[in-house]
């Protein structure tokens, strides 16, 4: 497939991960409307997938639901700021890796307080 | 130094399919991709079909697919690559033969922007003249060869083919940005097609893939700024 054979650069990285973020929180938001439905249609329902949600598991897919929410809003603002300054196009690169300081920076604190009852702390 | 050549051989007339084929070549470490496929057809079989004219990165006639990533064979070294080298026809173009591929609508493309003056002005006694800043304006579009590597290496491109492409929107950016020029408006009327510059996700494949070092992406995005400031 030409998209995984052809030898892309940061930008293409960027670009791929965009895509993948904006297609995992599309499915939470179905997800969500679901549940959220539940509320009212079938709270018995609703109150087992919160308890899933809580659950270790359930934890996990949220630390994930909060990195594709995190990247995929640190690149948008990535690819805005480039929008109105075309100059900036000349260090998209150096953008996009102090977005991962970013990610690293608030996503490990976030995920740390969402995982701690997982572990009893 | 032996090198191992992969070429993706495709004969209209004799296969159902492209497949590769791999070539053993003795070469010097500063020979050309070009070089080898001079050598190839040379010395191991003269069916091979390449384009080349200028051989040294000036006419943009031998952009192809070198080791999955778009460049200009007389421009890349066998040492910048390595002891594998494989060579392909740009992606997302129909391939007449080999790595030959058909490029009508490429230049179709870029003919549909107007890549020339448009000035109803008489014409002055001697040139138009232009100071150094309003030429510094689109200095960086002007290099623009033509070779098609930025724009077959789009993703925007592979999954719509009728996207202008990187290309043909930097050199409309030549014209648009020239002080001396006055068909901007119906430049930037033609790019704001639902094929025009809206379709550029700012991946940068074609600043990477570009032989002539442009930064296409700043080009294209100030095209689709100025549309959204005409607009406003």
């Amino acid at each position: 497939m030409l998209l995984l054979r052809y030898r892309g650069s940061e930008g293409m990285v960027a670009w791929a991960f965009h895509r993948i973020s904006g297609i995992a929180i599309w499915l939470f938001v179905l997800l969500h409307v679901l549940d959220i439905y539940l509320a009212g249609g079938n709270p018995n329902v609703y109150d087992d997938i919160l308890k899933f949600y809580a659950s270790t598991p359930g934890r996990i897919m949220e630390v994930l639901l909060g990195a594709a929410l995190l990247y995929h809003g640190l690149n948008g603002l990535r690819i805005m700021a480039m929008d109105f300054w075309p100059r900036l196009t000349a260090y998209h690169k150096q953008i996009w890796y102090a977005n991962w300081v970013i990610f690293i920076g608030v996503g490990l604190p976030g995920a740390f307080v969402i995982m701690k009852p997982a572990f009893g702390w | 130094m032996n090198v191992d050549l992969r070429i993706l051989r495709y004969d209209p007339e004799r296969d159902q399919a492209p497949h590769w084929e791999n070539y053993q070549l003795t070469v010097d470490p500063m020979d050309r991709v070009l070089d080898l496929l001079i050598k190839v057809k040379a010395e191991q079989d003269g069916s091979l079909s390449f384009r080349r004219s200028c051989g040294h990165g000036i006419c943009g006639s031998d952009a192809m697919l070198i080791n999955n990533r778009n460049r200009l064979a007389c421009r890349i070294r066998v040492d910048q690559l390595g002891r594998k080298i494989s060579v392909a026809p740009l992606p997302g173009l129909p391939v007449v033969k080999d790595v030959v591929v058909e490029m009508s609508g490429f230049f179709g493309k870029y003919r549909s922007v107007k890549p020339y003056l448009i000035n109803e002005q008489p014409e002055p006694e001697r040139e138009r003249r232009q100071s150094p800043e309003d030429r510094a304006r689109f200095d960086d579009t002007t290099k623009c060869i033509l070779c098609a590597a930025c724009t077959t290496s789009c993703p925007s491109f592979w999954a719509r083919p009728e996207y202008v492409g990187p290309a043909a929107i930097v050199q409309a950016h030549r014209f648009i940005f020239d002080s001396r020029d006055e068909g901007a408006a119906e430049r930037l009327e033609i790019l704001s097609d639902e094929d025009g510059v809206w379709r550029c996700r700012t991946i940068f494949n074609c600043v990477e893939a570009c032989p002539r070092g442009i930064n296409i992406t700043r080009a294209i995005l100030e095209v689709s700024s100025a549309i959204v400031g005409r607009r406003g």
